[in-house]
């Protein structure tokens, strides 16, 4: 029998919705249910079908199954455009929810904590009391994920009316399905709540152990990613959840393995005998294996998994390398990621075999790919001393092929090698010189060139080589004329003839002169500078013994690898990326202020589709070749070789005359007058305008305290101010007031600021982005810092008894503490004096051994109370602070303003 | 992220950290499970159920029931039913069909050498047992197959095989052959935690066709059917293929429907083949040359011989060619490369049915490849 439901997609006759109407309120049943079925399929479609609402929902008390779906479907598309009308909607799914038919009563509670309208919110409360307590499983089970659903509309009224209690009962259900259901919802509500809503204690924890047994294999996921939150009490609580958890891998469902495989690494560390830690090892490999056979995306979560763990225990997988070759039909973003693997496994042991393959990838015809693998070459080659001689040796091979690419990514890759053993290899130079005309990619040719600088004296027409290329120099890319700049200096020091000495001329003046790039004019002066005070420092700078590169193949930071293995399975771990970067709704806590460094890090893109692949993983990690040019020119900034730094002015007028330069970089006015308030935007970046200013709290009101001063030549007019969205929302309460600023004047404004105008998302920060712009002038934008203590409000003093109330109702999670070493609190009236003006009330002191406890409130907009509590030894350096606060993601903010306040 | 089927991308969207191999292994049963076709024209013609089963399938994000047969409880919506394992007429009852399918994986790299060589195995079960139970309340369907099962009518069955640790287990000599099984995984009605205490295989089928086991074993196996191949350009313009191909297992066992794909360069044409068994073909499209050999016994050597001509201009620069491996499938009834051994298959059942295990062995090639050209 096949379908004929497509016909529903094919009424395109005008005046369709008239047409529906009238069927929706035919007296047929038959009629009526089609009519539905194709409101659906335009709704499905993209129609808006939204005017169809009432006479939808006329059609919703029917006996009819099917028929009572569809119309649901239908509510949860359209009840947020009709919130008035979804209302009437309510009374049928009070009265579905209390219907014979399980099936009835389960559909009205999902799909009611499927529409998002807060009025139908309200009566979904009763209703689903109900169906958490209701006799049948389905029911129950369906019902725990409703409260989730309603946490995510409005947690409060989950926690209000008791919900909480509710699903945590339910882990204690008899139906493992529910258990597992009801943990799914536990667990989301926790990812979403700053408050601890669902602990694991060792109760629950075998609970769950038990459930586990029995439930579906999705069950088993939601179970065990729960669990592997749990931290067990010592390693013979982690021995014995390790053990029963191990059957798991045996299952035919990749997600529960690799779930239950990122249960025993989290349980592993607490483990210390070492012989269960081998066996669990050789216990987990075979499963990790058989992932690979699976689909190719779940292969790539696998891969991406695996990256992960042979990162931190490499044995797992050390003789499995040979699962990690090609196959000839893995999709590309399979391969690249089998490749990433095959080099962290490679040992001197391997090697033969690995090069065998790596050599059989490069004469592939993808080119992203063999380009990955004539890589893979050269970082094995520098991580395995022993092999490295073998490696060159295929690299030479493939750069005899003469296919374009493959040879200038050997040479970037020997580059590499060169600066991992110096003075080893360079027998070579001479095949490489011969491919020197059909480089055409920067980093190839930028390799290519530090080659040539850095083996200057080795190679007899190394300054023939080098002006080949300064012909075309104004044309190249930065990289290429950075490194043309560093190697000709380089043949200048090394042969110091008449050749080298011209070039050196022409190179200079192209790249200060000619360039509007400041990092190469930047370059180019320090070396020019070096060179005309002091050729034998130069020297020493220069063509220092340059630090010993290491195979990057390793590249996640240690804790940050921790927090991805604790996420194995979920999109972190295939990102490589910790949760809180990609996701804007994850709770704020207070540790993880420093997530912005990871921000940037590691690839861009989630490949997930074949179309995509090439982008993400490909990016290779580039840091090795980048080491190579910092590297290269580090040592110029080596404080310990260079040269003091105090004639530089003096130095920079030189160089300015001899190279008829005009830029006049304006002078940075000593000190500003007035206030000493931070200079923000200096003239020298602002051009002529300076810009300083705080953030000032005065009689309960915010100000932004700014001081404009204007060193150009001519007036500056039409100011005007906008703050980026930060932390605390901060706006300005009204326009920028300026005057026309005349050359050679200045402005003190006090700007009144409102809170909480545009809040940013994430975990606060103290950063406040500004921009200030003029008529005359591009958009200036600075940073400041948002200094909490500005903001405490005169409201946040507390009494004793109830300080201490509110102490002890925080939970510990809340109590977070930061010991800032270089502050001394020298008179203890003066400090508490100096801390009350800035509306941090003072407490009670007590005396804990030699050390002085004090404590104090403070209070921010909106509530927020901070208790405190400082730990000192008066007149000694040190002072540990405690704070209490219902929003720990503030602490951060608040250390950084305790400190200035107890600094001043 | 999402999966490609046919003509149809599943796609599932998250705003939080979710769990990405729950999620595609989800996908993938999606289609694996319930649609056997699954494409544009059948969702259109089905959009009903569609929406009804990613209902019941998946809530607030959260994948719930993928199997069928109990999906199939929860949706009535009968009428253009396209799916779910049709039960053949009831005429063979209360049997137990168990077809232990083992793939090759074999990976031979330019010199001749087997770089990679592993089994999956697989132990594919039908089951026809009658359910005694005569059941109304939908609602309680999975009730009935995770738990109740036992105690009302699904019968309990117990696998036994040559398996060498559980040989040992039980003291018994490992006379004759006992295999090492590497990595075993089960079907979702495998009591887990009875086989990792015991390794007893116990499990309660659920009725229809599905995977008891699968396992993998990575001992080095001979290759199957070898081939070589000796390419010879003649000239700019003719290329000429020697290939032999070889049996290399026991001569009462004969491979059937062998198919060798030899890659060709693309530009070859006039093709001219002689083979001493078998048919060649020219597939243009695949840039192959397909050899069928439908029955291939053991011990047995066949030789083909191919020219082609190629167009003669060729372009100066060094272009890589398609490296394309030499792949071949096949099928050996009757025969195992482990050597598994289904020992016994005991159903118990309480009622005093007698249902009847009948088992099948039959080795495939899967991954196939010899990078010979």
């Amino acid at each position: 029998m096949s379908g004929h439901d497509s016909k529903y997609f094919s009424t395109t006759k005008k005046g369709e919705i008239p047409e529906l109407k009238e069927e929706l309120n035919s007296q047929y049943k038959d009629k009526r249910k089609d009519a539905v079925k194709k409101v659906i399929a335009a709704m499905t479609v993209g129609k808006d079908v939204s005017s169809l609402f009432t006479d939808v929902v006329n059609c919703m008390q029917t006996e009819n199954l099917e028929l009572k779906k569809l119309v649901y479907l239908y509510l949860i598309n359209y009840a947020k455009s009709q919130p008035d009308l979804a209302i009437l909607a309510v009374n049928t799914f009070v009265k579905d929810s209390q219907d014979p038919n399980p099936l009835i009563r389960a559909l009205a509670v999902r799909t009611m904590g499927c529409i998002r309208v807060d009025k139908i919110t309200e009566y979904l409360c009763d209703p689903l009391q109900r169906c958490l307590k209701d006799d049948d499983p389905y029911v129950r089970k369906t019902a725990a994920i409703c409260v989730a659903k309603l946490y995510d509309i409005n947690a409060e009224l989950v926690e209000d009316r008791g919900f909480l209690e509710s699903v945590k009962d339910l882990i204690s259900d008899n139906n493992p399905m529910v258990v597992a259901n009801a943990v799914a919802a536990l667990t989301e509500i926790q990812d979403n709540s700053v408050r601890p809503v669902f602990e694991i204690t060792s109760h629950t924890l075998s609970k769950l152990l038990t459930a586990l047994n029995e439930c579906t294999e999705w069950g088993q996921v939601f179970i065990l990613d729960a669990l592997s939150r749990y931290k067990a009490a010592d390693a013979r609580e982690a021995e014995n959840i390790v053990e029963r958890v191990t059957p798991r891998l045996q299952h035919a469902n990749c997600a529960v393995v690799l779930s239950a495989v990122k249960m025993i690494l989290q349980q592993m560390e607490l483990i210390t005998s070492t012989d269960v830690v081998r066996n669990l090892c050789k216990k987990m490999a075979p499963p990790l294996v058989t992932l690979l056979s699976a689909e190719p995306e779940i292969q790539y979560v696998a891969l991406r998994n695996i990256n992960l763990i042979v990162q931190r225990r490499p044995t797992i997988l050390a003789h499995e390398i040979k699962v990690f070759f090609c196959k000839y039909n893995d999709p590309i973003y399979v391969k690249m990621e089998k490749l990433e693997i095959m080099i962290k496994l490679a040992s001197d042991r391997n090697i033969d075999q690995v090069l065998l393959e790596f050599k059989e990838y490069a004469t592939e015809v993808d080119v992203d790919f063999v380009r990955k693998a004539v890589r893979a070459i050269g970082r094995c080659a520098i991580k395995l001393e022993r092999a490295a001689e073998r490696c060159i040796s295929v690299l030479l091979e493939l750069i005899k092929i003469k296919v374009n690419y493959v040879v200038q990514e050997a040479i970037i890759v020997i580059k590499d090698i060169f600066r991992r053993y110096p003075n080893t290899y360079e027998s070579i130079i001479a095949t490489l010189c011969e491919s020197l005309d059909t480089l055409d990619e920067p980093e190839a040719k930028a390799s290519m060139i530090w080659i040539i600088g850095e083996y200057a004296e080795r190679i007899d027409n190394a300054d023939e080589l080098l002006e080949s290329f300064l012909e075309s120099f104004p044309e190249e890319p930065a990289q290429v004329q950075l490194q043309l700049l560093t190697a000709t200096v380089k043949l200048f020091l090394k042969k110091p003839t008449e050749g080298p000495q011209q070039m050196i001329q022409v190179v200079l003046n192209n790249a200060t002169v000619e360039t509007d790039n400041p990092d190469l004019r930047d370059r180019a002066y320090i070396y020019w500078r070096l060179l005309s005070t002091d050729p034998e420092a130069a020297k020493d700078i220069v063509l220092a013994e340059k630090p010993v590169i290491s195979d990057d193949s390793n590249l996640l930071e240690p804790s940050l690898l921790d927090e991805l293995l604790a996420n194995i399975a979920t999109l972190s771990s295939v990102y490589h990326k910790p949760p809180e970067t990609f996701v804007t709704r994850v709770k704020a806590t207070a540790q993880k202020t420093e997530d912005d460094e990871y921000a940037e890090g590691s690839e861009a893109g989630y490949p997930e589709s074949s179309a995509h692949s090439a982008d993400g993983p490909t990016s290779p990690p580039t840091s090795s070749s980048n080491d190579a040019h910092v590297g290269a020119t580090r040592p110029a900034s080596a404080p310990s070789t260079s040269p003091p730094a105090a004639p530089v002015p003096d130095l920079m007028g030189d160089l300015l005359g001899m190279s008829n330069n005009s830029i006049v970089p304006v002078d940075q006015p000593s000190t500003p007058p007035g206030p000493p308030l931070p200079v923000l935007l200096p003239a020298s970046t602002g051009q002529g305008l300076q810009i300083s200013a705080q953030l000032k709290g005065q009689d309960g009101q915010i100000f932004y305290n700014l001081l404009f001063e204007n060193n150009s030549q001519i007036p500056l007019d039409g100011f005007m101010i906008q703050f980026n969205k930060n932390s605390l929302g901060l706006a300005a309460a009204g326009p920028l007031q300026v005057p026309q600023l005349l050359p050679g004047t200045s402005v003190a404004i006090l700007l009144p600021m409102v809170l909480f105008q545009n809040m940013s998302a994430g975990p606060p920060s103290s950063l406040l982005q500004v921009a200030v712009k003029n008529n005359q002038q591009p958009v200036w934008y600075f940073n400041d810092k948002i200094s909490l203590h500005v903001f405490f409000t005169e409201d946040g003093r507390m009494e004793r008894g109830s300080f201490l109330e509110t102490w002890r109702s925080l939970p510990d999670s809340n109590e977070i503490s930061k010991d800032l070493p270089g502050i001394t609190v020298n008179g203890v009236e003066s400090t508490l004096d100096r801390l009350v003006e800035s509306n941090m009330f003072f407490i009670a002191k007590r005396k804990h051994s030699n050390q002085d406890v004090f404590y104090f409130s403070a209070k921010i907009p909106r509530g927020v109370a901070f208790l405190i509590e400082l730990t000192t030894v008066v007149g000694t350096p040190g002072v540990k602070c405690a704070i209490k606060t219902p929003s720990p993601e503030m602490a951060p903010l608040f250390f950084e303003a305790i400190e200035t306040l107890l600094k001043s | 992220m999402f999966i490609q089927h046919s003509n149809v991308y599943l796609m599932a969207a998250s705003r939080q950290n979710c769990n990405a191999a729950s999620l595609i292994s989800f996908l993938h049963s999606v289609v694996d499970h319930y649609f056997e076709e699954l494409e544009e024209e059948s969702l259109r013609d089905n959009f009903v159920v569609v929406y009804e089963l990613l209902d019941e399938m998946m809530d607030f994000g959260y994948p719930q029931y993928t199997e069928a047969k109990i999906l199939s409880e929860f949706i009535k919506t009968d009428a253009y039913r396209m799916e779910t394992s049709q039960r053949p007429p009831m005429a063979v009852t209360n049997a137990v069909f168990l077809d232990v399918v083992e793939s090759v994986n074999i990976l031979v790299n330019t010199n001749g050498q087997v770089i990679r060589s592993d089994v999956v195995g697989a132990l594919k079960m039908r089951t026809y047992l009658r359910l005694l139970l005569g059941y109304s309340d939908v609602g309680l369907v999975y009730m009935l197959v995770y738990k109740a099962a036992t105690c009302c009518g699904m019968p309990e069955c117990k696998l036994g095989l040559n398996d060498r640790v559980l040989l040992e287990a039980q003291g018994r000599a490992t006379k004759g052959k006992a295999i090492d099984l590497e990595d075993i995984k089960f079907h979702q009605c495998v009591r887990l935690a009875r086989f990792e205490n015991d390794r007893t295989i116990s499990f309660i089928p659920p009725d229809g066709a599905f995977d008891l086991m699968t396992y993998r074993l990575s001992t080095q196996v001979k290759p199957l059917i070898w081939v070589e191949a000796q390419v010879e350009k003649h000239s700019r313009s003719r290329v000429e293929i020697m290939v032999k191909a070889r049996s290399q297992f026991k001569e009462r066992s004969t491979a059937t429907n062998v198919e060798i794909e030899l890659p060709v360069p693309v530009d070859a044409s006039n093709p001219n083949i002689r083979t001493s068994m078998g048919s060649a073909s020219y597939a243009p499209e695949n840039d192959a040359l397909m050899w069928k050999i439908k029955s291939f016994p053991g011990g047995k050597e066949y030789m083909l011989r191919a020219e082609f001509s190629l167009s003669s201009i060729t372009a100066e620069e060094a272009t890589p060619e398609r490296k394309a491996p030499i792949r071949v499938k096949f099928e050996i009834p009757y025969f195992t490369v482990s050597g598994i051994q289904v020992r016994y298959l005991k159903i118990i059942e309480k009622s005093g049915y007698q249902a009847l295990p009948w088992v099948r062995y039959i080795t495939m090639a899967g991954e196939y490849e010899l990078r010979l050209i």
